[in-house]
Protein backbone atom coordinates (compact mmCIF):
# COMPACT_ATOMS: atom_id res chain seq x y z
CA UNK A 1 0.00 0.00 0.00
CA UNK A 2 3.01 2.32 1.17
CA UNK A 3 4.81 0.98 -1.94
CA UNK A 4 2.17 1.73 -4.12
CA UNK A 5 1.62 5.25 -2.61
CA UNK A 6 5.41 5.93 -2.95
CA UNK A 7 4.96 4.74 -6.98
CA UNK A 8 2.29 7.22 -7.29
CA UNK A 9 4.40 9.86 -5.96
CA UNK A 10 7.32 9.30 -7.70
CA UNK A 11 4.97 9.03 -10.85
CA UNK A 12 3.21 12.41 -10.90
CA UNK A 13 6.63 14.08 -9.33
CA UNK A 14 9.01 13.18 -12.53
CA UNK A 15 5.84 13.76 -14.42
CA UNK A 16 5.84 17.73 -13.32
CA UNK A 17 9.73 17.91 -13.35
CA UNK A 18 10.52 16.50 -16.86
CA UNK A 19 7.18 16.04 -18.93
CA UNK A 20 8.11 12.18 -19.01
CA UNK A 21 7.77 12.10 -22.82
CA UNK A 22 8.61 8.80 -24.34
CA UNK A 23 9.29 8.46 -28.13
CA UNK A 24 8.46 5.35 -29.66
CA UNK A 25 10.90 5.31 -32.96
CA UNK A 26 11.91 2.54 -34.05
CA UNK A 27 9.30 -0.02 -32.28
CA UNK A 28 5.97 0.29 -30.52
CA UNK A 29 5.47 -0.78 -26.62
CA UNK A 30 4.93 -4.29 -26.85
CA UNK A 31 3.86 -6.93 -24.20
CA UNK A 32 7.33 -9.08 -25.11
CA UNK A 33 10.50 -9.58 -23.00
CA UNK A 34 12.96 -7.03 -23.61
CA UNK A 35 16.14 -5.39 -22.69
CA UNK A 36 16.13 -2.06 -22.79
CA UNK A 37 19.39 -0.36 -22.77
CA UNK A 38 20.27 3.11 -22.58
CA UNK A 39 22.60 5.99 -21.40
CA UNK A 40 22.66 6.47 -17.47
CA UNK A 41 23.75 10.00 -16.41
CA UNK A 42 21.71 10.29 -13.52
CA UNK A 43 19.56 8.63 -10.59
CA UNK A 44 16.51 9.62 -12.06
CA UNK A 45 17.18 7.46 -15.21
CA UNK A 46 15.22 4.64 -13.97
CA UNK A 47 12.40 6.52 -13.24
CA UNK A 48 12.64 7.89 -16.85
CA UNK A 49 12.11 5.19 -18.37
CA UNK A 50 9.93 3.61 -15.72
CA UNK A 51 7.97 6.73 -16.54
CA UNK A 52 7.68 6.40 -20.39
CA UNK A 53 6.73 2.70 -20.06
CA UNK A 54 2.85 2.63 -20.53
CA UNK A 55 1.59 1.18 -17.22
CA UNK A 56 0.95 -2.39 -18.45
CA UNK A 57 4.08 -3.16 -19.08
CA UNK A 58 5.73 -1.21 -16.40
CA UNK A 59 4.84 -4.08 -13.70
CA UNK A 60 6.61 -6.34 -15.80
CA UNK A 61 9.74 -4.30 -16.41
CA UNK A 62 12.21 -4.19 -13.85
CA UNK A 63 15.59 -2.34 -13.82
CA UNK A 64 18.99 -3.43 -12.54
CA UNK A 65 20.28 -2.05 -9.20
CA UNK A 66 24.09 -2.25 -7.63
CA UNK A 67 23.57 -4.22 -4.58
CA UNK A 68 26.49 -2.43 -2.41
CA UNK A 69 24.91 0.92 -3.32
CA UNK A 70 20.93 0.48 -3.33
CA UNK A 71 20.91 -1.44 0.02
CA UNK A 72 23.08 0.54 1.92
CA UNK A 73 20.06 2.11 3.99
CA UNK A 74 16.86 0.16 4.78
CA UNK A 75 14.86 3.46 3.35
CA UNK A 76 17.09 2.65 -0.24
CA UNK A 77 16.65 -0.88 0.50
CA UNK A 78 13.10 -0.25 0.58
CA UNK A 79 12.71 2.02 -2.18
CA UNK A 80 14.49 -0.55 -4.62
CA UNK A 81 12.90 -3.98 -3.90
CA UNK A 82 9.16 -2.87 -3.06
CA UNK A 83 8.31 0.52 -5.33
CA UNK A 84 10.42 -0.73 -7.80
CA UNK A 85 11.02 -4.14 -7.60
CA UNK A 86 14.73 -4.22 -8.87
CA UNK A 87 17.12 -6.83 -9.45
CA UNK A 88 20.36 -6.70 -7.80
CA UNK A 89 23.76 -6.95 -8.77
CA UNK A 90 26.76 -7.54 -7.02
CA UNK A 91 29.80 -5.29 -8.15
CA UNK A 92 32.82 -6.83 -6.08
CA UNK A 93 33.88 -9.65 -8.28
CA UNK A 94 35.50 -11.75 -5.14
CA UNK A 95 32.15 -14.09 -4.53
CA UNK A 96 32.69 -16.29 -7.38
CA UNK A 97 28.90 -16.82 -8.21
CA UNK A 98 27.99 -15.00 -11.63
CA UNK A 99 26.86 -11.45 -11.20
CA UNK A 100 24.53 -11.88 -14.14
CA UNK A 101 22.71 -15.20 -12.23
CA UNK A 102 19.83 -12.73 -11.12
CA UNK A 103 19.00 -11.39 -14.37
CA UNK A 104 19.15 -14.58 -16.54
CA UNK A 105 16.76 -15.85 -13.49
CA UNK A 106 14.56 -12.50 -13.21
CA UNK A 107 14.43 -13.02 -17.43
CA UNK A 108 13.46 -16.84 -16.87
CA UNK A 109 10.48 -15.59 -14.94
CA UNK A 110 9.25 -13.88 -18.04
CA UNK A 111 10.01 -10.25 -16.88
CA UNK A 112 11.56 -7.75 -18.66
CA UNK A 113 14.81 -5.53 -17.79
CA UNK A 114 16.03 -2.48 -17.91
CA UNK A 115 20.22 -2.11 -17.92
CA UNK A 116 22.30 0.81 -18.61
CA UNK A 117 25.78 -0.87 -19.33
CA UNK A 118 28.00 1.60 -18.82
CA UNK A 119 27.72 0.26 -15.56
CA UNK A 120 28.11 3.81 -13.52
CA UNK A 121 26.44 7.39 -14.22
CA UNK A 122 28.89 9.62 -16.34
CA UNK A 123 28.89 13.27 -16.48
CA UNK A 124 30.21 14.30 -19.83
CA UNK A 125 27.27 14.07 -22.10
CA UNK A 126 28.80 11.08 -24.09
CA UNK A 127 28.28 7.44 -22.88
CA UNK A 128 31.28 5.78 -21.53
CA UNK A 129 32.18 1.77 -23.17
CA UNK A 130 29.76 -0.54 -22.70
CA UNK A 131 30.70 -3.26 -20.14
CA UNK A 132 30.48 -6.90 -21.18
CA UNK A 133 27.03 -7.32 -19.41
CA UNK A 134 24.71 -6.89 -22.16
CA UNK A 135 26.19 -9.44 -25.04
CA UNK A 136 26.85 -12.04 -22.12
CA UNK A 137 23.09 -11.90 -21.35
CA UNK A 138 22.38 -11.50 -25.20
CA UNK A 139 24.03 -14.28 -25.69
CA UNK A 140 22.20 -16.39 -23.41
CA UNK A 141 18.97 -14.81 -23.78
CA UNK A 142 18.85 -15.02 -27.35
CA UNK A 143 14.63 -14.64 -27.36
CA UNK A 144 14.81 -11.40 -25.57
CA UNK A 145 14.47 -8.56 -28.10
CA UNK A 146 17.38 -5.90 -27.32
CA UNK A 147 15.87 -2.26 -27.50
CA UNK A 148 18.45 0.87 -27.48
CA UNK A 149 17.14 3.62 -25.68
CA UNK A 150 18.61 7.24 -25.32
CA UNK A 151 17.56 9.48 -22.47
CA UNK A 152 17.62 13.23 -23.09
CA UNK A 153 18.25 15.87 -20.43
CA UNK A 154 17.77 13.91 -17.51
CA UNK A 155 21.39 14.58 -16.19
CA UNK A 156 20.12 18.36 -16.09
CA UNK A 157 17.49 17.49 -13.59
CA UNK A 158 19.72 16.29 -10.82
CA UNK A 159 23.26 15.86 -11.97
CA UNK A 160 25.39 13.80 -9.47
CA UNK A 161 26.18 14.50 -5.84
CA UNK A 162 22.89 16.85 -6.36
CA UNK A 163 19.56 15.92 -3.94
CA UNK A 164 17.26 18.46 -4.89
CA UNK A 165 16.03 18.23 -8.85
CA UNK A 166 14.92 20.99 -11.18
CA UNK A 167 12.49 20.88 -13.63
CA UNK A 168 13.76 20.31 -17.23
CA UNK A 169 11.70 18.26 -19.99
CA UNK A 170 13.02 15.19 -20.97
CA UNK A 171 12.29 12.63 -23.19
CA UNK A 172 13.15 9.19 -24.00
CA UNK A 173 13.62 7.48 -27.46
CA UNK A 174 13.05 4.02 -28.12
CA UNK A 175 14.57 2.75 -31.24
CA UNK A 176 14.84 -0.03 -33.51
CA UNK A 177 15.88 -3.29 -32.09
CA UNK A 178 19.02 -4.91 -32.07
CA UNK A 179 20.18 -8.53 -32.63
CA UNK A 180 23.51 -10.59 -31.66
CA UNK A 181 24.98 -12.37 -34.51
CA UNK A 182 25.21 -15.71 -34.81
CA UNK A 183 29.47 -15.31 -34.07
CA UNK A 184 29.73 -11.40 -33.56
CA UNK A 185 32.71 -10.41 -31.70
CA UNK A 186 31.73 -9.12 -27.97
CA UNK A 187 34.01 -6.13 -29.23
CA UNK A 188 32.19 -5.10 -31.98
CA UNK A 189 28.72 -5.94 -30.46
CA UNK A 190 29.06 -3.57 -27.66
CA UNK A 191 30.12 -0.76 -30.13
CA UNK A 192 27.63 -1.55 -32.61
CA UNK A 193 24.98 -1.19 -29.02
CA UNK A 194 26.69 2.07 -27.94
CA UNK A 195 26.22 3.66 -31.49
CA UNK A 196 22.93 2.77 -31.27
CA UNK A 197 21.82 4.66 -28.20
CA UNK A 198 24.19 7.50 -29.13
CA UNK A 199 21.96 7.43 -33.13
CA UNK A 200 19.01 8.07 -31.24
CA UNK A 201 20.19 11.14 -29.24
CA UNK A 202 19.56 13.37 -33.05
CA UNK A 203 16.59 11.48 -34.23
CA UNK B 1 -31.96 48.65 -21.83
CA UNK B 2 -29.66 45.62 -21.47
CA UNK B 3 -27.16 48.01 -20.61
CA UNK B 4 -28.44 49.49 -17.78
CA UNK B 5 -29.86 46.02 -16.36
CA UNK B 6 -26.14 45.24 -16.42
CA UNK B 7 -24.93 47.95 -14.68
CA UNK B 8 -27.37 47.73 -11.93
CA UNK B 9 -26.45 44.05 -11.11
CA UNK B 10 -23.99 43.75 -8.18
CA UNK B 11 -20.25 43.08 -9.15
CA UNK B 12 -20.54 39.50 -8.65
CA UNK B 13 -23.50 39.17 -10.92
CA UNK B 14 -22.07 41.26 -13.08
CA UNK B 15 -18.59 39.49 -13.93
CA UNK B 16 -20.82 35.97 -13.61
CA UNK B 17 -22.82 37.69 -16.85
CA UNK B 18 -19.80 38.36 -18.60
CA UNK B 19 -18.77 34.70 -18.26
CA UNK B 20 -21.61 33.57 -19.53
CA UNK B 21 -21.53 35.62 -22.45
CA UNK B 22 -17.78 34.32 -22.91
CA UNK B 23 -18.84 30.50 -22.79
CA UNK B 24 -21.48 31.65 -24.97
CA UNK B 25 -19.05 33.09 -27.44
CA UNK B 26 -16.58 30.43 -27.22
CA UNK B 27 -19.08 27.25 -27.83
CA UNK B 28 -20.49 29.38 -31.14
CA UNK B 29 -16.70 29.50 -32.23
CA UNK B 30 -16.46 26.10 -31.57
CA UNK B 31 -20.02 25.39 -33.91
CA UNK B 32 -18.81 27.63 -36.36
CA UNK B 33 -15.20 26.17 -36.84
CA UNK B 34 -17.04 22.20 -36.62
CA UNK B 35 -19.61 23.22 -38.98
CA UNK B 36 -16.70 24.21 -41.47
CA UNK B 37 -14.47 21.28 -40.70
CA UNK B 38 -17.57 19.14 -41.96
CA UNK B 39 -17.40 20.96 -45.64
CA UNK B 40 -15.93 19.44 -48.62
CA UNK B 41 -13.52 21.02 -50.75
CA UNK B 42 -14.18 20.46 -55.05
CA UNK B 43 -10.35 21.47 -54.80
CA UNK B 44 -7.49 19.44 -53.26
CA UNK B 45 -4.82 21.71 -52.43
CA UNK B 46 -7.06 24.59 -51.30
CA UNK B 47 -9.41 22.14 -48.80
CA UNK B 48 -5.69 21.25 -47.85
CA UNK B 49 -5.07 25.21 -46.74
CA UNK B 50 -8.39 25.55 -45.52
CA UNK B 51 -7.66 22.68 -43.26
CA UNK B 52 -4.90 23.87 -42.27
CA UNK B 53 -6.19 27.53 -41.09
CA UNK B 54 -9.13 25.93 -39.65
CA UNK B 55 -6.75 23.45 -37.52
CA UNK B 56 -4.55 26.69 -36.30
CA UNK B 57 -7.78 28.64 -35.53
CA UNK B 58 -9.02 25.43 -33.69
CA UNK B 59 -5.77 25.71 -31.55
CA UNK B 60 -6.63 29.43 -30.37
CA UNK B 61 -9.81 28.26 -29.60
CA UNK B 62 -8.66 25.61 -27.35
CA UNK B 63 -6.44 28.07 -25.79
CA UNK B 64 -9.00 30.22 -25.01
CA UNK B 65 -10.73 27.58 -23.40
CA UNK B 66 -8.07 27.08 -21.12
CA UNK B 67 -7.49 30.23 -20.55
CA UNK B 68 -11.39 31.64 -19.49
CA UNK B 69 -12.21 28.20 -17.36
CA UNK B 70 -9.02 29.12 -15.14
CA UNK B 71 -9.90 32.49 -15.18
CA UNK B 72 -13.46 30.91 -14.06
CA UNK B 73 -12.36 28.44 -11.50
CA UNK B 74 -10.20 31.47 -9.85
CA UNK B 75 -13.19 33.95 -9.61
CA UNK B 76 -15.40 31.20 -8.04
CA UNK B 77 -12.90 29.99 -5.56
CA UNK B 78 -11.02 32.90 -4.78
CA UNK B 79 -8.03 34.87 -5.44
CA UNK B 80 -5.58 32.10 -3.48
CA UNK B 81 -6.31 29.62 -6.27
CA UNK B 82 -6.18 32.10 -9.05
CA UNK B 83 -2.57 32.61 -7.71
CA UNK B 84 -1.61 28.69 -7.60
CA UNK B 85 -2.85 28.41 -10.94
CA UNK B 86 -0.99 31.20 -12.37
CA UNK B 87 1.96 30.25 -10.10
CA UNK B 88 1.79 26.56 -12.05
CA UNK B 89 1.89 28.49 -15.70
CA UNK B 90 4.49 30.20 -14.09
CA UNK B 91 5.96 27.38 -13.30
CA UNK B 92 5.54 25.41 -16.77
CA UNK B 93 6.83 28.09 -18.93
CA UNK B 94 10.09 28.56 -16.97
CA UNK B 95 10.49 24.58 -17.21
CA UNK B 96 9.93 25.26 -21.60
CA UNK B 97 12.47 28.47 -21.29
CA UNK B 98 15.19 27.04 -19.23
CA UNK B 99 15.35 23.64 -21.22
CA UNK B 100 15.71 25.48 -24.31
CA UNK B 101 18.68 27.27 -22.93
CA UNK B 102 21.65 25.46 -22.20
CA UNK B 103 22.12 25.11 -18.20
CA UNK B 104 25.76 23.81 -16.80
CA UNK B 105 26.39 21.82 -13.97
CA UNK B 106 27.14 24.84 -11.80
CA UNK B 107 24.01 26.70 -12.46
CA UNK B 108 22.31 23.44 -10.64
CA UNK B 109 21.39 25.71 -7.13
CA UNK B 110 20.66 28.65 -9.00
CA UNK B 111 17.82 26.68 -10.75
CA UNK B 112 16.85 25.44 -7.68
CA UNK B 113 16.62 28.88 -6.06
CA UNK B 114 14.40 30.07 -8.73
CA UNK B 115 11.77 27.68 -9.06
CA UNK B 116 11.70 26.67 -5.61
CA UNK B 117 12.10 29.67 -4.11
CA UNK B 118 12.10 32.96 -5.68
CA UNK B 119 8.71 31.30 -7.83
CA UNK B 120 7.09 30.24 -4.55
CA UNK B 121 7.67 33.62 -2.61
CA UNK B 122 6.71 36.28 -5.33
CA UNK B 123 3.38 34.34 -5.36
CA UNK B 124 3.40 34.86 -1.61
CA UNK B 125 4.49 38.26 -1.79
CA UNK B 126 1.30 38.95 -4.29
CA UNK B 127 -0.81 37.42 -1.85
CA UNK B 128 -0.32 39.10 1.11
CA UNK B 129 -0.25 42.33 -0.62
CA UNK B 130 2.97 43.35 -0.51
CA UNK B 131 3.08 45.36 -3.66
CA UNK B 132 5.91 47.62 -3.28
CA UNK B 133 7.69 44.94 -2.23
CA UNK B 134 6.78 42.36 -5.15
CA UNK B 135 7.53 45.06 -7.12
CA UNK B 136 11.45 45.26 -6.62
CA UNK B 137 11.81 41.35 -5.39
CA UNK B 138 13.00 39.94 -8.84
CA UNK B 139 14.72 42.78 -10.18
CA UNK B 140 16.22 43.73 -7.29
CA UNK B 141 17.29 40.88 -4.84
CA UNK B 142 16.87 37.88 -6.68
CA UNK B 143 19.06 39.71 -10.00
CA UNK B 144 21.89 40.46 -7.28
CA UNK B 145 21.47 36.78 -5.37
CA UNK B 146 21.38 34.18 -8.53
CA UNK B 147 24.71 35.40 -9.75
CA UNK B 148 26.00 34.76 -6.08
CA UNK B 149 24.47 31.58 -5.95
CA UNK B 150 26.66 31.00 -9.03
CA UNK B 151 29.73 32.07 -8.99
CA UNK B 152 29.79 30.09 -5.62
CA UNK B 153 29.63 26.89 -8.14
CA UNK B 154 33.27 27.47 -8.86
CA UNK B 155 32.73 27.89 -12.79
CA UNK B 156 33.58 30.25 -14.65
CA UNK B 157 32.75 28.80 -18.11
CA UNK B 158 30.20 31.81 -20.38
CA UNK B 159 29.18 33.10 -16.65
CA UNK B 160 27.74 36.08 -17.93
CA UNK B 161 25.81 34.23 -20.49
CA UNK B 162 24.41 32.03 -18.48
CA UNK B 163 23.13 33.90 -15.95
CA UNK B 164 21.69 36.32 -18.32
CA UNK B 165 19.63 33.63 -19.70
CA UNK B 166 18.67 32.32 -16.09
CA UNK B 167 17.44 36.05 -15.10
CA UNK B 168 15.57 36.84 -18.30
CA UNK B 169 13.67 33.66 -17.75
CA UNK B 170 13.00 34.51 -14.45
CA UNK B 171 11.84 37.95 -15.26
CA UNK B 172 9.53 36.82 -18.19
CA UNK B 173 8.04 33.58 -16.72
CA UNK B 174 7.79 34.17 -13.05
CA UNK B 175 7.50 38.59 -12.65
CA UNK B 176 5.73 38.85 -16.35
CA UNK B 177 3.22 36.58 -15.81
CA UNK B 178 2.64 37.23 -11.95
CA UNK B 179 1.29 40.35 -12.56
CA UNK B 180 -1.66 38.96 -14.20
CA UNK B 181 -3.20 37.60 -10.83
CA UNK B 182 -1.77 40.82 -9.00
CA UNK B 183 -4.43 42.78 -10.50
CA UNK B 184 -7.09 40.87 -9.11
CA UNK B 185 -5.36 41.80 -5.56
CA UNK B 186 -5.47 45.37 -6.90
CA UNK B 187 -8.30 47.71 -4.74
CA UNK B 188 -8.76 50.83 -6.73
CA UNK B 189 -11.11 53.65 -5.22
CA UNK B 190 -14.56 53.22 -6.33
CA UNK B 191 -14.27 49.78 -8.18
CA UNK B 192 -15.12 47.28 -5.68
CA UNK B 193 -14.48 43.13 -6.11
CA UNK B 194 -13.92 44.14 -9.71
CA UNK B 195 -11.02 43.25 -10.59
CA UNK B 196 -11.30 40.03 -12.30
CA UNK B 197 -13.05 42.43 -15.04
CA UNK B 198 -9.70 43.97 -14.99
CA UNK B 199 -7.90 40.54 -15.66
CA UNK B 200 -10.28 39.77 -18.27
CA UNK B 201 -9.61 43.01 -19.85
CA UNK B 202 -5.97 42.71 -20.62
CA UNK B 203 -5.61 39.36 -21.54
CA UNK B 204 -8.76 39.85 -23.96
CA UNK B 205 -7.53 43.24 -25.22
CA UNK B 206 -4.10 41.89 -25.51
CA UNK B 207 -4.91 38.58 -27.46
CA UNK B 208 -7.19 40.44 -29.67
CA UNK B 209 -4.32 42.93 -30.89
CA UNK B 210 -2.28 39.53 -31.30
CA UNK B 211 -4.54 37.81 -33.52
CA UNK B 212 -5.59 40.73 -35.42
CA UNK B 213 -2.32 41.39 -36.44
CA UNK B 214 -1.56 38.14 -37.20
CA UNK B 215 -4.40 37.90 -39.32
CA UNK B 216 -3.98 41.04 -41.33
CA UNK B 217 -0.28 40.20 -41.70
CA UNK B 218 -1.56 37.39 -43.68
CA UNK B 219 -3.66 38.86 -45.71
CA UNK B 220 -1.68 42.05 -46.30
CA UNK B 221 1.39 39.32 -47.52
CA UNK B 222 3.99 43.06 -47.02
CA UNK B 223 7.47 42.75 -47.09
CA UNK B 224 8.82 41.57 -43.65
CA UNK B 225 9.88 44.75 -41.57
CA UNK B 226 12.96 42.33 -39.50
CA UNK B 227 12.97 39.11 -41.68
CA UNK B 228 16.01 37.64 -39.90
CA UNK B 229 13.94 37.94 -36.98
CA UNK B 230 10.21 37.11 -37.54
CA UNK B 231 8.80 36.44 -41.48
CA UNK B 232 5.33 38.15 -40.42
CA UNK B 233 5.96 41.06 -38.79
CA UNK B 234 5.33 44.44 -40.97
CA UNK B 235 4.92 47.98 -38.88
CA UNK B 236 1.23 48.19 -41.23
CA UNK B 237 -0.17 45.00 -39.61
CA UNK B 238 1.11 46.09 -36.10
CA UNK B 239 -0.19 49.20 -36.46
CA UNK B 240 -3.56 47.74 -37.21
CA UNK B 241 -3.61 45.09 -34.49
CA UNK B 242 -2.79 47.47 -31.67
CA UNK B 243 -5.31 50.31 -33.18
CA UNK B 244 -7.76 46.96 -33.11
CA UNK B 245 -7.01 46.51 -29.55
CA UNK B 246 -7.09 49.93 -28.37
CA UNK B 247 -10.21 50.22 -29.32
CA UNK B 248 -11.64 47.35 -28.34
CA UNK B 249 -9.70 48.51 -24.68
CA UNK B 250 -12.03 51.51 -25.33
CA UNK B 251 -15.54 49.81 -25.98
CA UNK B 252 -15.05 47.91 -22.75
CA UNK B 253 -14.17 50.89 -20.79
CA UNK B 254 -17.59 49.75 -18.86
CA UNK B 255 -16.16 47.20 -17.06
CA UNK B 256 -12.84 48.94 -16.28
CA UNK B 257 -12.37 52.28 -13.47
CA UNK B 258 -11.69 54.03 -16.53
CA UNK B 259 -13.63 56.58 -19.24
CA UNK B 260 -13.15 55.37 -22.46
CA UNK B 261 -10.66 57.70 -23.46
CA UNK B 262 -8.22 56.40 -20.56
CA UNK B 263 -9.15 52.99 -21.56
CA UNK B 264 -8.04 53.26 -24.76
CA UNK B 265 -4.83 54.95 -23.74
CA UNK B 266 -4.43 51.45 -21.27
CA UNK B 267 -5.21 49.16 -23.81
CA UNK B 268 -3.00 50.98 -26.09
CA UNK B 269 0.34 50.69 -23.73
CA UNK B 270 -0.75 47.17 -23.08
CA UNK B 271 -0.63 46.70 -26.37
CA UNK B 272 2.42 47.65 -27.78
CA UNK B 273 4.34 45.84 -24.70
CA UNK B 274 2.51 43.00 -25.41
CA UNK B 275 3.23 42.73 -29.38
CA UNK B 276 6.47 43.92 -28.99
CA UNK B 277 7.32 41.48 -26.34
CA UNK B 278 6.44 38.70 -28.25
CA UNK B 279 8.64 40.12 -30.35
CA UNK B 280 11.38 39.73 -27.81
CA UNK B 281 10.51 35.75 -27.45
CA UNK B 282 10.48 35.33 -31.27
CA UNK B 283 13.97 36.73 -31.45
CA UNK B 284 14.91 34.44 -28.59
CA UNK B 285 13.73 31.69 -30.17
CA UNK B 286 15.88 32.70 -33.23
CA UNK B 287 18.48 32.79 -31.27
CA UNK B 288 17.93 29.20 -30.02
CA UNK B 289 17.38 27.85 -33.57
CA UNK B 290 13.78 26.78 -33.10
CA UNK B 291 10.40 27.89 -34.22
CA UNK B 292 8.45 28.13 -31.57
CA UNK B 293 8.70 26.44 -27.73
CA UNK B 294 6.26 23.97 -29.09
CA UNK B 295 5.64 22.23 -32.09
CA UNK B 296 9.00 21.33 -33.61
CA UNK B 297 10.94 21.42 -30.39
CA UNK B 298 7.80 19.32 -29.13
CA UNK B 299 9.86 15.95 -30.57
CA UNK B 300 13.08 16.60 -28.46
CA UNK B 301 11.67 17.71 -25.27
CA UNK B 302 7.97 17.32 -25.14
CA UNK B 303 7.36 21.22 -24.63
CA UNK B 304 3.90 21.92 -24.94
CA UNK B 305 4.17 25.39 -26.10
CA UNK B 306 3.06 27.35 -23.27
CA UNK B 307 4.86 30.14 -23.40
CA UNK B 308 4.41 30.73 -27.26
CA UNK B 309 0.65 30.98 -25.63
CA UNK B 310 1.48 33.76 -22.86
CA UNK B 311 4.41 35.75 -23.78
CA UNK B 312 2.22 38.50 -24.97
CA UNK B 313 0.81 38.62 -21.65
CA UNK B 314 4.68 38.76 -20.16
CA UNK B 315 5.26 41.63 -21.15
CA UNK B 316 1.94 43.60 -21.27
CA UNK B 317 1.42 42.85 -17.69
CA UNK B 318 3.66 44.21 -15.65
CA UNK B 319 3.74 48.03 -17.45
CA UNK B 320 -0.30 47.61 -17.47
CA UNK B 321 0.23 46.68 -13.45
CA UNK B 322 2.52 49.35 -13.17
CA UNK B 323 1.34 52.25 -15.10
CA UNK B 324 -2.30 51.69 -13.12
CA UNK B 325 -0.57 51.79 -9.73
CA UNK B 326 0.83 55.05 -10.98
CA UNK B 327 -2.33 56.63 -12.58
CA UNK B 328 -4.82 56.01 -9.38
CA UNK B 329 -1.11 56.66 -6.87
CA UNK B 330 -2.06 53.54 -5.02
Amino acid sequence: MLAKLMGMFLLGLIRVLTGSQARWHGCPPKAEQRIYFANHQSHADLMMIWAALPKELRSVTRAIAAKDYWTKTPFKKWLTTEVFNVIYVSRDRTSDEDPLEPLIEALGNGDSIILFPEGTRGHTGEPQAFKAGLYNLAKKCPNAVLVPAWINNVQHVLPKGEVVPVPVLCSVTFGAPLALGPDEDRGVFLKRAREAVVALRDV
Amino acid sequence: MLYFYLRDLSPNHQIGALFIFVFGFLLLANIVTFVMSIREHADDAEGDKRRKDLASMQGVIRTSWMMVLVFWVGWVTGDWVALTVFGFVSFFALREFMTLSPTRYGDHRSLVLAFFVVLPLQYWLIWAEHFNMFAVFIPVYVFLALPVASALANDPTRFLERNAKLQWGIMVCIYGISHVPALLLLKFPGYNNKSAFLVFFLVFVVQTCMVTQHLVSRKLKRAPAIPAISQSFNWPSWWIGVTAGSLLGALLAGITPWVPGTAFAFSFIACVAGSLGHLVMKALKRDRGIPSWGVNVRAVTGAGGLLDRVDGLCFAAPVFFHSAIWYFNL
